[in-house]
Order: C-alpha cells, then structure tokens, then sequence
C-alpha cells in the first residue's frame, strides 16, 4: 500500500517541497538572460551557476519547464557518433550522464541498455565497421556483431525483418536511457538552488541590440537589461534568430514518437534500424517508446499524424510480428531543429552577446549535460569551449561541414 | 488523411508529394562570391510563415509550386511554376 501517496492524497498542504521556486516578477535586469527552459538552458544555468559563480542569472520558458523537446524525445543516450568531433562531444556527455542522479540527489532512472544499430544491407554492415572503428580510437566502446549476437540479446525479434534481413549490428554497450522530465527538473533545481530564477510563461517578443551588441530583452512580463542572452529554444530557434535577422540553415521538422500500453519486460536493450528507420526500447513503466524517420516537409507545430503510427507499425511487426495485437497508447511530435549536417550549431554569433545553442536535430536530449557545460564555459569567458568549436555557425560560410552520419531518424 | 492540390492531377492524398523546400533564387555563380553562394546554399528563412515551395506529385513527376503555411501546415494554393522566385 503506498502510503506516501495516500497522504499526499489526504494533506490539503502540498507535502513536498517544490522543485523550484516562482518568482512572481522578473528583476529589471540580469548578467545573463536564457531564452528557453528545456534541459540545455536549465543545464547551462546550472553550469553557470556552479562552475563560475554567474547566478544573476534567468532562465525564459513559454511553456512550462521540460515541455519542450526535452520532455518529447526517445531518451537515448549513447556516443557512438561517426565523427572525432561528434563522438568525442557526445562521449563526455555520457560520462557526466552516469553521475548526474547522484549530483541532483534525483533518480533520473538512468539506466545502461546496450544500444544496437541494426544493418540489413552491406553499406550498413560497411558504415557500423567505419563506425566502430572510430569509436575504439576514441576510447569509445563500439563493435560490430553478427546476427547471433542480436538475437541473444533481442529473443524475440525476427531476423528475417520482412524482406530486410539483419546482416549484423553495431553494438554500443554504454547506450542508456533516462527519465527525460526528470533532467530539466534535476537541472532546474539545482540551478534554482545556486540563486538562477526560473520563470514559466514567460515569452521573449525581441531583443534589442546596441552597435552589434546585445542589451535588453523584451518579454511579456516585462523588458529586461542584459549584456548576455543564450538561445537554446530548439524548434523555436528560427523565430528568435528572426527577431535578430540571422539567417541560419536550421529548418524545422516534425519529429514524432509514440507508446504502446504497459507489457512486461521483454526487452532490455535499445534497438536502432536506420533501414527501416525505426527505434524501439522499453521503458521502466513497460512501455514501448517507438519513433520513426522525420516528417518528410516542414511544419512549426507539434501536430500529430496517423500516417506515422501507420507507417512505423508496419515496419515494427516486421522486426518484432508478436506485438501485432499489442496497441498504441499514445503519440506526440516534436520540433527538431535540423541542420544540414546533423551536427549542431553552437558557441558565438555576428552579435555580441547573444549566444546560440541550437541546431539539436534528432539528437540534442543525450548532449544535454555537456552542451549545458560548454555553453556555460562559452558563455562565462565570451570564447567558445574547444569541444565546439567544430560546431561553430561559421562552418557553413567556409564549408567546413562536418559530415555527422551517426544522427538518428534521418536517412543517410 | 492529409489532401494536395496537384494542378494536373487535382487532389490527392499528401503520401503521394514529395517535398523539395522553399523556392530560392541562385545567384550568378560566375560573379557572386564564395560567401554569397555558401548563403544560398545553406541558410535560409527558417521561421514560420507563408512560404512559397516546390512540390513533386512523385507518380506523374509533376513538379509544381505550393504556397503553404508552415505553421499550421495550411495548403493556401498550388500552379504548376512560371519562373521567378518571390
């Protein structure tokens, strides 16, 4: 009998405290103002906050905190990128993930899956080698297995895959998943604690700019003075880059996921086709978390379409046919904010002071300590982190893409 | 079950469209710079709003224009193109 639960139900006080405070009005100004209350903001406020004394500080948030694509992503964690400057952000990501619950105080249910990266056809068996083999130099633990391997840690599923049979996998052992809302609250509070002001429904209408260089910020509470201002919004990205006049090469695709009703465990790792352009894992509710590929055209909404479950069904009884009876629960959709290199687009801008976290695609919830981190560093010394300076706006001027193939929910 | 406009074929479900993005005009390659053209290349007006696409309708290769709203995902008209950009 859960007991706590009940005295949450009988107590006319809310009997635990809050994860953070709400302050009623914004202050008239701060020494760094940050556009956007999902985890990157929160964890870059927190960084800030903790690793360079910067609490003046507050965090902007539309919705409410976690609402964003940080409450509506497949909470896979994992480094197994393709390129040294990918695998290398990611792979120190994942290192500050496994201490980050006992950091908080917080169980962010993170939990070691192994992730597989299935390949039905010889150019996938030929970019999970080319993948592996980076990785390994990176210190990274990647390797490629045969399909034995697969289906002894996946019993159920079927190698023949329709007419797509498994040839092999790269399997990533460190691949994780984690309680995605749990991070921005960890983060929030944390921040919060340090003396950053955390305030919801709060929505930037411009920001005002003096000789190149950031000085105020209008929202709908009120206009504040700040030298310092961080976008990281997301699929709000181009509005905010609109109110400045930077054009980016960010355009904006629907990303959508769904869960199927509570089964009992079954699967225990993460699964990743990029022939079929599906992912499947099953959460710690018994939940399976199911996305596809990205909305094929351009859309700024979190609209949901019945072609997707449609679609990603279909390629899902072909790996794993017994769940032909088992039902959807639910879908949702994300803004992914995509660049054309599925790298992200991080650091500096042409103003000074208004610094961008954006461009986070398919892949932005794994990078969400570390990008907090580097933006923090960024942001503190006015000189981007050496981690992101391959992930600097300026690439695309001198075309220095960075050829990242190891995105997830995209064709390659 | 989402419905497009095809100026040839008239309606049809949007499973069958391909999208290619927003019509852009090149400048001359010959003369522009290298900067000029890795704008045009690459970035682009990424916020939401009424924009002016090309469209495929894939079984019949009908290349046509869409003008569409990116934020409510509205289909406002469709022709087949007449030159020009905006």
């Amino acid at each position: 009998m859960p007991w706590r639960l009940l005295r949450f139900g009988l107590s006319k006080k809310h009997p635990e405290p809050r994860m953070f405070d709400a302050p009623d009005a914004l202050k008239s100004s701060y020494d760094v103002v940050i556009i956007g209350g999902g985890g990157h903001g929160l964890a870059c406020a927190y960084y800030l906050a903790r690793d360079f004394g910067i609490t003046n500080v507050c965090v902007l948030e539309k919705g409410y905190i976690g609402g964003g694509n940080t409450g509506r992503n497949t909470t896979i964690i994992r480094s197994n990128y393709l390129t040294p400057e990918g695998a290398q952000f990611y792979d120190k990501s994942l290192e500050l993930w496994k201490d980050l619950s006992t950091e908080f105080d917080l169980n962010l249910f993170y939990s070691n899956r192994g992730h597989f990266t299935l390949a039905h056809t010889d150019a996938a068996m030929r970019t999970s080698r080319w993948r592996a083999e980076v990785n390994k130099h990176y210190g990274i633990d990647s390797e490629v297995v045969g399909p034995d391997f697969v289906k002894k840690h996946a019993p159920m599923i079927n190698l023949q895959c329709g007419h797509h049979p498994i040839m092999g996998a790269l399997y990533h052992a460190p691949g994780s998943v984690a309680r995605h809302d749990a991070v921005a609250w960890g983060y929030g509070r944390g921040a919060n604690m340090r003396g950053v002001e955390i305030h919801q429904r709060t929505e930037v209408l411009g920001i005002d700019t003096k000789g190149g260089k950031v000085c105020g910020v209008k929202t709908n509470k009120g206009y504040i003075e700040t030298t310092k201002v961080l976008s990281a919004t997301a699929g709000s990205t181009p509005r905010i880059l609109k109110m400045l006049d930077i054009d980016t090469p960010i355009f904006i695709h629907p990303l959508q996921a769904m869960v199927s009703e509570p089964l009992k465990p079954w699967l225990d790792t993460i699964l990743v086709s990029g022939s079929l352009h599906i992912y499947i894992s099953q959460s710690s509710r018994g939940e399976l978390v199911m996305g596809a590929s990205l909305d094929p055209y351009e859309v700024h909404s979190t609209r949901s379409t019945l072609d997707f479950p449609e679609g990603l069904s279909a390629q899902m009884l072909d790996m794993f046919p017994f769940l032909s009876e088992v039902k959807v629960m639910r879908q949702w959709a994300g803004m992914a904010d995509m660049t054309p290199d599925f790298a992200p687009i991080m650091g500096k801008t042409r103003i000074d002071g208004f610094y961008l976290d954006a461009g986070w695609g398919t892949y932005g919830f794994k990078a969400t300590p570390i990008s907090g981190k580097t933006m923090a560093y960024t942001i503190a010394n006015d000189k981007p982190h050496e981690l992101i300076t391959a992930f600097s706006s300026e690439r695309f001027k001198n075309y220095e893409l960075t050829g990242e193939k190891g995105a997830a929910s995209v064709g390659h | 079950m989402k419905i497009m406009t095809c100026p040839i074929n008239g309606e049809r479900p949007i499973s069958e469209f391909y999208y290619w993005g927003a019509i852009k005009t090149p400048p001359n390659p010959d003369t522009c710079s290298d900067e000029e053209w890795s704008d045009y290349v690459f970035n682009k007006n990424g916020a939401p709003g009424v924009k002016k696409e090309f469209w495929c309708h894939s079984p019949s290769n009908t290349w046509f224009v869409a003008e569409r709203d990116t934020l409510t995902d509205t289909i406002l008209t469709t022709y087949l193109y007449q030159g020009g950009a905006k």
